[in-house]
């Protein structure tokens, strides 16, 4: 048994090499290696060791700038709808409106450590690139966005903030231009400039030492969670539950109860509209990685990945653009393998009807990629809930990892096309508002 | 250190040309010309590329070949077919990425089964681009048993340990990336390219400089720089590619690559010549 008082120490399971299990690696272009051992160094000393006091000025920043601690708040509608206690971790309140900042504004940081003097990411629903360019606007850094195009139509309101927080975007045409071909075309940025340049990437994926880095600055999330859990309720809670696409605020949620053996570990991914797959088209109309996917190398790193038969990565699909990725974070992956981690998924629709439950509810719009945990929390607990497995137990902790401002155009067109019953009538803005 | 295979034998009579094509750009039947027609041209090797779906190291001029070869319904299989059909002399050096690599055969075995059926088809290498020193000893491995060579590629940031190990698993000739970025032709040549041959004097493995080259004044004063060979890839993918754009024949897009190589294959030779001095650029 697990002390629930007892400070555990991190529950780290990435290797000296930076594998976890058979999970991880450096699969990159020869010219990227020597700025990966570059950064291998720079994070034991300045992330692992604090060297020049790197990690005190990182929370410091977090607090003043992000505005840190972040509550932890019961849900007191879900709570009495389901019989259970629930919990929401509120990162849609740190600033920007989504957990992104702990880690853009710890690379940033750790950038101007380095010496580095340019900042290039990548980013899928434009939480990260928002977040990178605020963060390198904070610390006076220039700053390129590489986006899909697909993903720059669908999430307009935060190119815009990129722009106005004076960060360049620049759309990706390849493919079906969302997430995935925009981590490769910022690769392809990195290995022109890898000297002076670096990449701030937006999840626990891509080569060593990322996964591991970008986990240790979002784990002040379950830092936090598992402090107020004990300060408020006594205890830990039964289960955290937390969404899925790389796995970044999944594992930053995840990572201080790792140790906790019982509490349950939920990571909810996309189902988008199935979960079967045309193979003939190259097509998997879902990201349910960790659910239906299996290893192999991408972006990087060895990890479970949508692909055909061949090897060919497959065009994922969610309703939430956050979550729209065939590949996931290597430790992600581990855990799952290991049964740490349960992956489990709902589809586009269950997504938004958590989304407008949470909204009319309990007054807090969601992303929709954190609509898809709170889309599984009802499945679950709801009377009709859809699924009969009760991995959760009394005291459940969500993770908001965003807010929906984003997402409101999406919501309103796929709210009139599915007819939702939870939703409210939309039908007066129609034709209205595009 | 592996010479079973015959590619350093393509370096014994003066540098060597090495074309880069996506197998299956635009279509199979055009591919097959494409590649017989830069044999013509005097290939020495010719690197077949195996499109991958995510090609990170490749520039927009690659990438587009190898979308059209997706496209053109290029899988791992057909493009064993395609090396049974070549007709060519020159050795055959397969480029792709790992995941290609990994997932053939029952995913068990690594990048064994991969392997056995290229050393059956006649493929004499590989070059990974997403496969460091590091991550090879697996396929360098199923390489040795199989009488395979690996090429890796050094690039101007490849130093110290980093060179040291890769020098000790490479077999064939190393891929010498000419300058920072991904593929694609350019208009000038690369500082950075001396520099990197001057690390490498000491090897005992020749070097074939790759990335921008273009015309045979570049092959030229890469030759003379003291390279042992050229790769040239995206200057005759731009040939492929206006020849499918603009709608000619085959056969012409076919003698278009063919006279391309051979203007390549020139200027090495008169960069051997030049005997390891730089010429100066020529005056207009």
């Amino acid at each position: 048994m697990t002390d629930p008082t007892q400070t555990t120490k991190p529950g780290r399971t990435d290797r000296p090499d930076g594998s976890f299990g058979r999970f991880g690696g450096q699969y990159v272009p020869e010219a990227l290696m020597p700025a990966l051992e570059e950064l291998e160094d720079a994070y034991g000393r300045y992330v692992l060791e604090n060297e020049d006091g790197f990690m005190d000025e990182f929370r410091a920043r977090l607090a003043d700038f992000g505005g840190r601690p972040i509550p932890l708040q019961r849900a007191d509608r879900l709570s009495e709808r389901y019989d259970r206690e629930v919990y929401l971790k509120r990162e849609d309140l740190l600033h920007g409106g989504a957990h992104k900042l702990n880690n853009a504004l710890g690379q940033v940081l750790l950038a101007k450590y380095m010496g580095k003097e340019r900042i290039i990411a990548e980013t899928g629903a434009g939480q990260h690139g928002t977040a990178t360019a605020m963060a390198a606007a904070h610390l006076d850094m220039p700053c390129e966005i590489y986006m899909g195009r697909t993903d720059v139509n669908r999430q307009r309101p935060n190119v815009f903030r990129m722009r106005i927080n004076g960060a360049d975007v620049n759309p990706v045409d390849a493919g079906r231009g969302t997430l995935k071909e925009a981590i490769s075309e910022t690769m392809r940025d990195w290995s022109r400039t890898v000297e002076h340049t670096h990449y701030v990437i937006g999840s626990i994926v891509g080569p060593h030492p990322f996964p591991a880095m970008v986990r240790d600055f979002h784990a002040v999330i379950s830092e936090e969670a598992r402090e107020q859990c004990l300060d408020r309720l006594g205890d830990l809670p039964d289960a955290v539950v937390a969404c899925a696409g790389g796995g970044s605020n999944t594992m930053g949620a995840f990572h201080h109860f790792i140790p906790d053996e019982d509490v349950s570990l939920l990571a909810v991914e996309a189902g988008g509209s199935s979960l079967e797959v045309d193979e003939a088209a190259g097509v998997a109309p879902n990201s349910a990685t960790l659910s239906t996917g299996d290893e192999g190398v991408l972006h990087g790193a060895r990890t479970t990945l949508l692909q055909d038969s061949h090897g060919q990565i497959m065009e994922s699909h969610s309703v939430s653009a956050g979550l729209d990725y065939a590949g996931v974070g290597p430790e992600l992956a581990h855990l799952v393998e290991t049964g740490r981690v349960t992956p489990v998924n709902v589809g586009d629709r269950v997504a938004l009807e958590g989304f407008h439950r949470l909204s009319t509810e309990e007054g807090i719009i969601p992303a929709l990629e954190t609509a898809h945990a709170f889309g599984y929390l009802h499945e679950v607990c709801a009377e009709d809930g859809a699924i009969d497995d009760d991995p959760l137990g009394e005291t459940i902790v969500v993770n908001v990892s965003g807010r929906g401002d984003k997402d409101l155009e999406t919501v309103i067109e796929k709210t009139a096309e599915m007819g939702l019953e939870a939703a409210p009538d939309m039908s007066v803005f129609d034709g209205g508002l595009r | 250190m592996s010479d079973r295979s015959t590619i350093a034998d393509a370096f014994a009579d003066g540098p060597a040309f090495i074309p880069y094509l996506a197998a299956g750009d635009p279509s199979y039947e055009a591919s097959l010309e494409y590649v017989e027609a830069l044999d013509r041209g005097g290939a020495d090797i010719i690197e077949l590329g195996l499109p991958f779906s995510e090609p990170i190291a490749e520039g927009p001029t690659i990438q587009e070949a190898i979308v059209r070869a997706l496209e053109g319904g290029m899988t791992p299989e057909r493009f064993f077919e395609f090396v049974e059909d070549l007709e060519v002399e020159a050795s055959l050096v397969c480029m792709t990425y790992y995941n290609l690599i990994y997932q053939y055969g029952t995913g068990e075995e690594g990048p064994r089964p991969f392997v056995e059926r290229a050393a059956a088809v006649g493929i004499e290498g590989f070059v990974v681009p997403d496969l460091p020193a590091e991550e090879a000893d697996p396929l360098r491995a199923a390489c040795d048993e199989f009488g395979l060579d690996l090429i890796f590629i050094v690039a101007p940031t490849t130093r110290g340990e980093r060179l040291e190990r890769m020098m000790d698993r490479v077999s064939g000739y190393v891929y010498v990336q000419a300058r920072l970025g991904t593929t694609g032709a350019r208009d000038d040549v690369s500082d950075q390219t001396g520099a990197t041959l001057e690390r490498l004097a000491g090897y005992d493995v020749p070097k074939a400089v790759g990335f921008g080259i273009k015309t045979g004044d570049h092959a030229e004063r890469i030759v003379a720089a003291g390279a042992d060979g050229i790769i040239v890839g995206s200057a005759l993918i731009d040939i492929v590619a206006d020849g499918h754009a603009s709608g000619a024949a085959v056969e012409e897009t076919a003698a278009a690559l063919e006279t391309r190589a051979r203007e390549l294959v020139d200027g090495a030779a008169r960069g051997a010549a030049a005997d390891g001095n730089v010429p100066e650029p020529e005056q207009p």
